[in-house]
């Protein structure tokens, strides 16, 4: 067990690297004057290469890039071109915003999908077409286009939500609540919609197994037999599926904490990136590395523990 | 042994044949045969029984060129066929053809039989007027009506599917038929409809049978000789008459009581036969 | 799937219900019926219309719309709809429908441009890695997982910053980042469709691999691609608008993304604004998955779903009728007049067994003999009231252990179960729980359904193994299914059977998943079981020899009907009915063995 993360976490660490080389080169080709942009059209030539110079763009890529990993490994990102803030300072300011989004999202969604797709998978008929439906109509709009819809209706009609701000959990935990509400529920939306059908799917499955009822003849009674064996057995697909999910929500928090304003990421993204400042950028693309590897390994360490035929050692 | 048919010419012999399987997540290859000496003479039925996981499959579809031959030689008519090339593999369905144990995934259930039975032609180059006849001749030999040709698999029982594969495998009238458990998924009196039939063909055609099987009675009633496969290896060769009722080898001799007889006295007189070998080898059942 | 669907109906599925036939949902011959079939969905019909007309719409937007996309006159901002702007004006003075109109191409457009690349990269890759395996598979799966990690957002936002903000190039990247989709379905189809023995039947007969992937490999991904094509555009659609929501790409081009925003930013002020291209977009991505939803339905062939399983009726059995059927009842088993029948789609009963009559007295094994679909094992199912949905018994009377069970519910049926009559199923691998170690499946029913103690339960689950022979139980409690061979697997059900001390054991073909030697052995052991406890068996067996080693008597079953009944000496050296004495000739035991081979001089050129 010790041995597999271990080879994983090897694994996961030269696929940082080949990612971060890679992102480096590319977002080193185009040809952005990073001092002109900085000091305007009308400065001088040598004030602009002097500029240029101090960020050490002066140098060839290959320099520039080792120069940066050696600061990376120890946990310095480095500052930002055009805001000169400490971009691992700004990361860690803005990172429990997204990762409580996040993991909220996917507590209600694990949550609720399992509820969903159980009662469905067992009980078949109305239940059943109920969560397709939901499945289909989940999938069929368009994330942002859910969230902008629940926003017009429970924060501009109804106001029972603010529609834009937030309020950090130790300011206020009720005022914490309330701004994080809107956010997570329309994340959630898509989420409940793809790993329910998920589910439902898989209990059907389990249910037609010989072992099921082999455990029915056993005298065992069909709650009992649906809460221990099927849930256990079903759940590994699902678990799959949300761990996809999970890293899928890095992309639908850029949308969702533009919208509602929320300081964390996703809401930084856009605006970095659409002025290519390289460090933030990079810093950026590790983070999303990092959150994909450490997440399927957290599934696979699961779905091994589920599932004693997957597992390792 | 050097060869099992010293008078006359094989069609078919492997040689010290070794066939591994790449085993899972970087564990060692296993091997799953270990040297395999086997002849079948023309016309002739060579059975060839043992339990699962014996690797009596793997010759087969060692034969096939379905899985490959990490060492030793097979030879078909004097060509050594394990190394093969492809093309040449591909002309050689001509002569070595193959019907499966299970006539559900035998057939692509997508296409009508009349497709399935035009495959092979196809493939060696026929022209379509004689192909469609060649198809009528096929289904009338294996008593299938004329119109079966436009129907898809699912519209017929397994022994009639079954007939389907034989037909096919018949197209190209192969000199050699695998035969993979031919009737092992199949009904007890359909079973003995598929057997009559085949036994038919090799009277007609004088086609060769290699035929795998667990069951040691349908193998004794198909087969001029018996080989009797265990853990990769062949234990024991010989008539079938020699091997199911004088068996040499120990192993052959458990196999042959352990199979039930329905004959209550008969079953009784075999149960005290076996229980007294075991006790006289007081050794641990193979499967605990 | 199917084969618990085989096993449960215990009868030759007439339609196959095979894996490669449920992968194969988009059969040829019933393509020819699909498109028919999606059209008279409403559904189908529905989103095909809409899609079609957006299409007309957006194709010819100069005609239709009535002025340029960016044509403005701020005085008109926020105007109401009127006869030359139907739709009204937004926060710039810009007609809403010309805009609509417009904007429709660059997102239309769009996800053609994507779903063509992520096709071109992810079909052929698919095929080729599904049927070579080897390192291209290994490489190319490893990329797709990969690809598929990354969140497509964050991908399209960075790639951005390296490729500038045309739109058409981001579509592209798009194109790579949904490829995966269409690699991953494809491949595992056609990973599914290799291992299938008609593949190899077509390599036997010298099939070029070319020609074995066109007459079978694509014919099975059609359907399938089909419909990912459906939902892939929707997923695209969306990120798009999601992109340009951000203002990401498109600049001062007209996207519904880009009114969304606009929208979105006077969302106090005029809310309005979001309805015309918030419906838009909803409406194009919700018609493409409701279409992917109607061809998955045309393709797979129920256009109308079966109607919903019924829940097993238990209509109680008529006591008069169950006093028509003579003779002397058996006290621990005694079936009488039992029919059992499975509800169709259409509402009407398929009845599998018609009315038999058996019975098993204490300390008695009792063979079942049939063919697969004689019934046989509905019986079984019936006595232990686990018949699959919509199966149920339809009249007749079973009385186990002096109790009638036909009609009884569920909950005093299950009381039965495990303590009065127990059930060894055929498949040893498939009926036991991958995920739970063989101890804790023994001792589970011995606490929930007897009441045991943890450590009692433990202790007499150790004493189990111990009576069926297993060496070193200790470790095997320990162990999980895939970890035991077949054989000892066997033993394993057949101690959790008597865990609960039963008086009768029903025995579904207990050892026809077993090698010869392994099956002689779980005789032997049922034999000295049945003999020291006095059980009563129901064997239900098609091996005739199976028969002749176990039981006291045995019944014969044909379509349905006990044919003959009776002493299993007399049965198999006197058969009364002709179809034991034809399933009696059927057996090669006493066939005599080949005579020796003869050199044959010519071959016949005849077949």
């Amino acid at each position: 067990m010790l041995r597999f993360v271990a080879r994983r976490l090897v694994s996961g660490a030269v696929l940082l690297l080949v990612i971060s080389l890679l992102s480096y080169l590319l977002l080193s080709i185009p040809d952005n004057d990073v001092g002109r942009q900085l000091l305007g059209q009308s400065a001088d030539q040598s004030a602009v290469d002097a500029r240029n110079a101090a960020l050490g763009l002066d140098r060839p890529v290959l320099v520039q890039y080792f120069d940066w990993l050696a600061h990376a490994v120890r946990g310095d990102l480095g500052t930002s071109w055009f805001t000169s803030e400490d971009v691992t300072q700004t990361i860690a300011n803005r990172l429990p915003v997204t990762i409580s989004l996040m993991l909220g999202v996917t507590l209600v969604t694990a949550v609720v999908s399992f509820l969903l797709g159980v009662w469905a998978g067992v009980r078949r008929g109305a239940a059943d077409r109920f969560v397709q439906v939901l499945g289909v109509a989940g999938y069929a709009l368009p994330g942002f286009l859910v969230t902008l819809i629940l926003v017009l209706v429970f924060a501009v009609k109804l106001g029972w939500f603010p529609a834009i701000g937030y309020t950090p959990i130790e300011e206020s935990p009720g005022g914490w609540l309330s701004t994080i509400t809107l956010p997570v529920a329309s994340l959630s939306v898509a989420s409940v919609a793809g790993v329910s059908q998920q589910v439902r799917g898989a209990v059907i499955d389990v249910l037609r197994q010989d072992y099921i009822r082999t455990l029915r003849a056993r005298g065992l009674s069909m709650p009992r037999i649906v809460f221990k064996h099927v849930l256990r057995n079903a759940s590994a697909p699902a678990l799959v599926l949300l761990g996809l999910q999970f890293i899928g929500l890095l992309g639908g928090a850029v949308l969702v904490e533009q919208i509602f304003g929320l300081p964390g990421i996703g809401g930084m993204t856009v605006s970095y990136t659409a002025r290519g400042d390289v460090p933030v950028v990079m810093a950026l693309v590790m983070l999303t590395v990092v959150g994909v590897v450490l997440i399927n390994l957290l599934t696979d360490i699961l779905i091994g523990w589920l599932n004693p035929k997957a597992r390792v050692s | 042994m050097s060869t099992a048919s010293p008078q006359h010419e094989a069609l078919l012999s492997l040689r010290d044949v070794h066939v591994s399987f790449p085993g899972r997540r970087r564990r060692a290859r296993t091997e799953v045969l270990k040297g395999i000496d086997l002849d079948v003479r023309p016309a002739e039925t060579l059975g060839l029984v043992g339990e699962s996981g014996s690797g009596k499959t793997t010759i087969g579809r060692a034969i096939l060129g379905l899985v490959p031959v990490a060492s030793g030689t097979v030879t078909f008519d004097g060509e050594r066929i394990d190394t093969a090339t492809a093309a040449r593999r591909r002309a050689l369905s001509r002569d070595l053809q193959v019907i499966f144990q299970d006539p559900y995934t035998s057939l692509n259930p997508s296409l009508t039989i009349g497709d399935t039975l035009a495959e092979p032609l196809i493939a060696q180059g026929g022209e379509a007027r004689a192909t469609r006849a060649r198809i009528a001749a096929l289904l009338d030999r294996v008593r299938l009506p004329a119109d079966a040709a436009h129907r898809l698999p699912r519209e017929f029982s397994g022994g009639q599917r079954q007939r389907i594969a034989i037909a096919r495998a018949l197209a190209l009238r192969p000199r050699l038929i695998v035969c993979d458990e031919p009737v092992s998924a199949l009904d007890l009196t359909t079973q003995r409809t598929i057997l009559d039939l085949l036994l038919e063909i090799q009277e007609e055609t004088a086609v060769a049978y290699l035929f795998v099987s667990h069951d040691l009675s349908v193998v004794r009633t198909m087969s001029h000789r018996v080989a009797v496969i265990h853990e990769g290896r062949i234990v024991e060769t010989g008539e079938a008459a020699r091997v199911t009722e004088a068996p040499e080898h120990p192993y052959t001799r458990t196999l042959l009581l352990s199979a039930p007889v329905a004959d209550v006295a008969e079953q009784r007189r075999r149960r005290a036969r076996r229980a007294a070998a075991a006790a006289a080898e007081s050794a641990p059942s193979p499967d605990c | 799937m199917s084969e618990a669907n085989r096993g449960v109906w215990g009868v030759d599925p007439p339609q196959g219900t095979r894996m490669s036939e449920s992968v194969q949902g988009a059969a040829a011959a019933r393509r020819r019926g699909a498109f028919r079939r999606l059209l008279r969905n409403p559904l189908g019909a529905a989103s095909l219309l809409l899609l079609a007309l957006l299409v007309l719409a957006v194709a010819l937007a100069p005609v239709l719309a009535p002025q340029g996309p960016q044509t403005a006159s701020l005085g008109d901002a926020f105007a109401g709809a009127s006869g030359a702007h139907p739709l009204g004006m937004d926060s710039a003075g810009r007609d809403i429908l010309s805009r609509i109109l417009y904007g429709g191409r660059n997102t239309l457009g769009g996800a053609v441009l994507s779903v063509a690349i992520a096709l071109l990269l992810g079909v052929p890759s698919g095929l080729f890695a599904g049927y070579y395996a080897g390192k291209f598979d290994s490489a190319a799966t490893w990329v797709a997982n990969l690809v598929m990690a990354l969140p497509a957002m964050v991908v399209l936002l960075a790639s951005r910053a390296i490729l500038g903000s045309n739109p058409w190039i981001l579509m592209i990247v798009l194109g790579f980042l949904v490829a995966p989709q269409f690699f991953r379905m494809v491949r595992g189809i056609v990973a599914d469709v290799r291992g299938e023995p008609y593949v190899d039947a077509a390599r036997v007969s010298g099939l070029p691999d070319v020609r074995i992937v066109a007459r079978h490999v694509l014919i099975v991904v059609r359907g399938p691609v089909i419909i990912q094509v459906a939902l892939v555009a929707g997923l695209a659609i969306g990120l798009q608008a999601g992109l340009e929501f951000l203002g990401v790409g498109g600049g001062a081009t007209a996207t519904w993304g880009a009114m969304l925003n606009e929208a979105f930013q006077n969302i106090q002020r005029a809310p309005i604004l979001m309805l015309w291209p918030g419906l838009a977009l909803g409406a194009t991505s919700g018609a493409l998955v409701l279409l992917a939803t109607a061809l998955r339905d045309a393709l797979e062939d129920r256009a109308g779903t079966p109607a919903a399983a019924r829940p097993a009726e238990r209509r109680a059995a008529g006591e008069a009728e169950a006093g028509v059927a003579g003779g002397e009842r058996a006290q621990l088993l005694s079936i009488r007049g039992l029919a059992v029948a499975y509800a169709r789609p259409d509402g009407t009963d398929a009845e599998v067994v018609h009315g038999i009559d058996l019975d098993v007295r204490p300390g008695e094994i009792v063979g079942l003999v049939g063919e697969s679909g004689s019934g046989k094992t509905q019986t079984a199912f019936s006595v232990l009231g686990i018949l699959p949905d919509g199966g149920r018994v339809s009249r007749g009377s079973i009385i186990v252990a002096g109790q009638e069970v036909a009609g009884l519910p569920e909950k005093r049926h299950r009381r039965l179960r495990g303590t009065t009559v127990a059930y060894v199923p055929q498949e040893p691998m498939s009926n036991l729980d991958p995920a739970f170690t063989i101890g804790s499946q023994l001792v589970e029913p011995m606490r929930h359904v007897v009441g045991l103690s943890r450590k009692q339960a433990a202790e007499r689950a150790l004493e189990l193994l111990r009576m069926v022979e297993i060496p070193e139980p200790e470790q095997v409690l320990r162990r999980f299914p895939h970890q035991i061979s077949g054989g000892m697997a066997q033993r394993v059900l057949i101690a959790g059977a008597m865990s609960c001390d039963p008086e009768l054991l029903i025995a579904d073909e207990p050892t026809t998943a077993l090698d010869v030697r392994v099956q002689a052995d779980v005789l032997d052991l049922l034999r000295r079981l049945q003999a020291e406890r006095g059980l009563g068996v129901l064997l239900v067996t098609h091996n005739l020899g199976v028969v002749a080693d176990l039981c006291d008597r045995v019944a014969v079953m044909n379509e349905g009907r006990i044919v003959e009944t009776g002493a299993t000496d007399r049965v198999l050296r006197d058969p009364q009915d002709p179809y034991t004495r034809r399933l009696l000739d059927a057996v090669l035991d006493d066939a005599p063995p080949r005579a020796p081979w003869r050199p044959v001089e010519a071959r016949s050129e005849t077949a």
